[in-house]
C-alpha cells in the first residue's frame, strides 16, 4: 500500500469520517482516495479555519473528522485553535502537508514554513513529523487514540521525506 | 444597488432571538456567534442545545455545517453576525456546495462592528448579505421585512428545505446577556444536549 493509502486506513480504523480540506499537491492522493470511498464525507473548504470549524461542529454532535492542509494554510488557523480548539477541549485531527523544505522554490512558503511548529509548541499542541512509512501505522494510531481520550487536538506533519514532496518542484527547481 | 436598509423598521437582535427561541419545538442546535449574536442567545434563555462562541470570529456557520453534517434529522440554527460573517463569506460557497437541508443561518445585519465601538461595515452601503449568499449559491436566502414576516419564516421545520439564509436588518443595541465565559463547560454541555457526550452520567 502506498502511504496515502495507510493513511487513510489509519483514519477509518478510528472512526474518522468527516474530511475537511483545501486543495494541495501533496495531499492529492489522500484527497482522491477521501473521495473515492464511500465511506468518507468530504468537504472542500474555502480556508482552513473553515474547515477547522466544521470538524469541531462535527466533533460535537457525534461524527469524528480530520482536517488537511498545507504549511501555509496551517498559518491562517492561529485564532481557531487559540479560541475555539484548545480552550473548548476539541480532538481535532491536523494533517499537514509539509512545505518551505527540502526543495522548495517559493520563498513565501519557506518563510511561512517557519511559524508553523512554534505556533503548535506555543499552544501546546502535540504533533509529530512523519517520516517513513514503516513508523507512520503506529504514532497515527496511538496519537488519534490519545487525542480522543484526552480531548486534545494532534498534528501529523507529512513531511517530504514520506511523500516525495512537491511534484512541482522537481521541474521549478532546475535552473 | 440598494442593500434593503429602506425595507422598513430595523428590528432588534434580542427580541427576535427570545422570539426565534420560544418557537423551537425540536430540539434544535442553536450556534450562537461571537458577541452579541451567543449574548442575546442566552438573554434568551439556555437551553441544553445551544453553543456559545467565545472567540473564532466567523466561524458560527462552518461550526453549524459540521452539526448539521454529524446529524442530519436534526435542525440546525446558526446566529451570525454581519460583521462576522463578512470575516468569512467563503462558507457560504462552502455550504451552497455541500447542500445540507438541515441548516439555517440568521444574519443580524446592523452595518456596524456594535460591539468595538459602533465603527460602519461593508454593509452598512456597499454590501447585501442576501445578494451574496445568493450568489455564492444558496437560492434560498432573503430579507426579512418585520416581525411578523420573521415569526412567519421560523415557523417552519428546520430539520429540512435548507440550506436557507435569513438576512435581518436590526438596530444598533447591544445584546443583553453576559454567557459565562467557560469554554469547556459549554462544550460539554453542549454534547450532552445533543445526545453524544461521553460523561453524560457526571452531568445529571
Amino acid at each position: 500500500m502506498s502511504w496515502s493509502d495507510t493513511f487513510l486506513a489509519l483514519l477509518k480504523e478510528n472512526d474518522i469520517r468527516l474530511i475537511g480540506y483545501v486543495p494541495d499537491n501533496v495531499l492529492t492522493p489522500l484527497i482522491e482516495g477521501v473521495g473515492a470511498d464511500n465511506y468518507f464525507m468530504p468537504v472542500n473548504a474555502t480556508r482552513e479555519d473553515e474547515a477547522i470549524g466544521t470538524i469541531t461542529g462535527a466533533y460535537m454532535a457525534g461524527l469524528r473528522g480530520a482536517v488537511m492542509m498545507q504549511t501555509s494554510g496551517f498559518a491562517l488557523i492561529a485564532n481557531a485553535l487559540a479560541s475555539l480548539v484548545v480552550p473548548y477541549q476539541i480532538p481535532l485531527v491536523m494533517v499537514i502537508s509539509e512545505r518551505g523544505t527540502m526543495g522548495e522554490f517559493n520563498i513565501g512558503q519557506s518563510l511561512v514554513a517557519r511559524t508553523m511548529r512554534p505556533t503548535l509548541e506555543t499552544l501546546g499542541i502535540t504533533h509529530h513529523t512523519l517520516n517513513d512509512e514503516a513508523n507512520m501505522p503506529f504514532i497515527v494510531d496511538s496519537s488519534i487514540k490519545q487525542a480522543y481520550a484526552t480531548q486534545a487536538p494532534v498534528a501529523f506533519i507529512l513531511s517530504p521525506l514520506l511523500t516525495g514532496g512537491n511534484p512541482a518542484a522537481k521541474v521549478k527547481l532546475k535552473i | 444597488m440598494s442593500n434593503n436598509r429602506s425595507i422598513g423598521k430595523a428590528l432588534n437582535r434580542t427580541a427576535l432571538t427570545r422570539l426565534l427561541v420560544q418557537k423551537l419545538r425540536h430540539d434544535e442546535a442553536v450556534i450562537g456567534g461571537i458577541g452579541n449574536s451567543n449574548f442575546d442567545l442566552f438573554a434568551a434563555g439556555h437551553r441544553a442545545q445551544n453553543f456559545y462562541m467565545l472567540g473564532s470570529m466567523g466561524l458560527a456557520c462552518p461550526i453549524a455545517l459540521g452539526v448539521a453534517l454529524a446529524q442530519p434529522e436534526r435542525g440546525v440554527i446558526a446566529l451570525e453576525g454581519d460583521g462576522s460573517i463578512l470575516m468569512g463569506l467563503g462558507c457560504l460557497a462552502t455550504i451552497a456546495n455541500v447542500k445540507p437541508r438541515n441548516l439555517t443561518i440568521i444574519v443580524w445585519d446592523n452595518g456596524i462592528y456594535q460591539i468595538t465601538g459602533k465603527q460602519r461595515a461593508a454593509t452598512a452601503d456597499a454590501t447585501d448579505i442576501v445578494a451574496v449568499a445568493r450568489g455564492a449559491g444558496i437560492a434560498n436566502s432573503e430579507w426579512v421585512r418585520d416581525e411578523a414576516h420573521f415569526e412567519k419564516l421560523i415557523g417552519r421545520r428546520f430539520e429540512e428545505g435548507g440550506p436557507v439564509l435569513l438576512g435581518v436588518k436590526i438596530d444598533d443595541q447591544p445584546g443583553k446577556g453576559q454567557t459565562p465565559r467557560d469554554p469547556a463547560l459549554i462544550r460539554s454541555r453542549f454534547m450532552k444536549g445533543l445526545g453524544s457526550s461521553r460523561s453524560a452520567a457526571l452531568e445529571s
